[in-house]
């Protein structure tokens, strides 16, 4: 079971940068895991943990959240808010039993399309040695009897 | 002359302050009893289960189930109330969100049982004997409720029509649900009764300077300035990411906000929402001295979800 187990991905990218970054690695034809579901959204600052915690529920096994580098974000303080949620997010995670590294940030900038397709390989990899989420298995049996 | 209403409340897993609060309505509660019959309330009328069984299904016009789900026996008394009611209130954070009881869900059901019987410093049980559910005994078989993996919330387990918030629901409050059910002027169902559609910091008069903050105290590290807003102080407060409708009560006696109301309408997760609020106030830009501040937090997910971790996104703790 273990060979076949394929990670499901969720990518929240900003749309003024790590989108953008996204982009030019398609159209620069380079190769990464096909395991990434990208949304895009207006800026990392817009990613409500709660995004985050209902992808995992609802069947990710990990999530990605991709903004501008420090000082770049488009509405200039975005990217630090998602930092400072992220920081929470990995701690909450961490006493739920839920490993943290399922979620990551990245600030992949709109001519950072060769990182991009590193960050999504890398990350792919972390996820398929971490296995399939629990998070997303108990979730389901949640709420029936005993 | 119309029948007179009947209602009934119920005692679930809670600590009873709900039937309390009940009684605070002072001597509203005696229009309370003028207009209604308590049909059922076991802390206050000596009506028996076997009496709710022999009723009519819907007999009882509107049921207050306070309290959260924890073992067969609560979930039995859902289901029975709900049967016999044409209105089922879940009534205080407990029967809404899980409530305080709902923190077991930081720990699994074998956890529990052993800290309890075994480990926790008053017990000796060298037998190491656990609650059964039967118990053969020479005379018959004597029965206990089946202690549950994790608690739920009232919705988990039956149809709930209202939702009704707080630790326990402001008296005057309740009041004004009971008013609304007299002169039958309830929201549509699903709706939530006795709050506000606003956060709690639209209520609380303290002055707010959009201040961010370097670090974080617990409420006995520091002498809050009265008049200030207490997150701006560096007191981790819910006020923003929690409804209102309490009337501020916990930052009006200096105390934060700890979101017993639950979170606003549309938000999926409250201690999420949190975390977006927390966010904003805290004063660092890099990830550094962010942790930093963000390490004083003494029960990061504890605090998030300090009434409603069943009905949270997260629920309970994975093994
Ligand atoms: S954060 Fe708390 S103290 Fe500050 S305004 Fe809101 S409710 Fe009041
Ligand atoms: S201030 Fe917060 S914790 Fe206190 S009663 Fe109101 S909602 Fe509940
Ligand atoms: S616009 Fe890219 S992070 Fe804010």
């Amino acid at each position: 079971m273990e060979q076949s187990f394929e990670p499901k991905i969720i990518g929240f990218l900003c749309n003024w940068c790590s989108y953008a970054g996204a982009d030019l690695a398609g159209v620069s034809r380079l190769q990464y895991p096909p395991n990434i579901r990208i949304i895009r959204v207006m800026c990392s600052g817009r990613v409500d943990p709660s995004f985050v915690l209902k992808a995992l529920k609802e069947g990710a096994d990990g999530v990605l959240i991709a903004g501008c580098h420090p000082g770049d974000c488009h509405y200039e303080s975005g990217n630090y808010k998602a930092m400072r949620r992220y920081l929470y997010l990995k701690k909450l995670l961490k006493e739920f039993g839920v490993e943290d590294e399922r979620v990551r940030l990245e600030w992949i900038s709109a001519a950072e399309g060769a990182r991009f397709a590193q960050v999504v390989t890398e990350f792919t990899e972390t996820i398929r040695r971490l296995g399939p989420s629990k998070f997303k298995e108990k979730a389901a049996s949640a709420g029936k009897g005993a | 002359m119309a029948e007179k209403l009947k209602i009934a409340s119920y005692w679930a897993a809670d600590c009873g302050g709900c039937d309390v609060a009940i009684l605070d309505t002072h001597e509203k509660f005696l229009d309370i009893v003028q207009a209604a019959d308590i049909v059922f309330m076991p802390i206050a009328v000596d009506i028996k289960e076997k009496d709710v069984e022999a009723f009519p299904d819907g007999y009882i016009d509107v049921c207050f189930f306070h309290g959260a789900i924890r073992n067969s026996e609560n979930e039995h008394m859902a289901k029975l109330l709900r049967r016999k009611s044409k209105v089922m209130v879940a009534f205080g954070s407990c029967a809404m969100m899980g409530g305080i009881p709902g923190l077991a869900n930081f720990k699994d059901r074998e956890g529990i049982l052993s800290r309890v019987y075994f480990e926790s410093p008053s017990t000796d049980n060298p037998d190491k004997v656990l609650p059964q559910t039967e118990t053969q005994v020479r005379e018959g078989v004597l029965t206990l409720p089946a202690f549950y993996e994790e608690v739920k919330t009232l919705a988990d387990v039956v149809d709930v029509d209202y939702f009704m918030p707080g630790c326990p629901p402001a008296s005057h409050q309740i009041w004004n649900v009971f008013q609304a059910i007299v002169a039958g002027n309830l929201p549509p169902k699903g709706s939530i009764v006795g709050a506000s559609t606003k956060s709690v910091c639209e209520e609380c008069p303290r002055i707010k300077e959009n201040k961010a903050i370097k670090r974080f105290y617990r409420v006995h590290e520091i002498i809050p300035d009265p008049e200030r807003c207490l997150l701006e102080q560096g007191i981790p407060c819910m006020g923003p990411a929690t409804r209102g409708g309490c009337g501020a009560a916990c930052p009006v006696a200096n105390q934060p906000c700890r979101g017993c109301y639950g979170p606003l309408d549309g938000v999926v997760d409250h201690g999420a929402k949190y975390i977006s609020a927390l966010a904003s106030v805290i004063d660092a830009n890099t990830p550094e001295e962010a942790a930093k501040i963000l390490d004083q937090i003494a029960d990061p997910a504890g605090m998030l979800y300090w009434f409603g971790l069943p009905a949270s996104l997260l629920r309970r703790v994975r093994k």
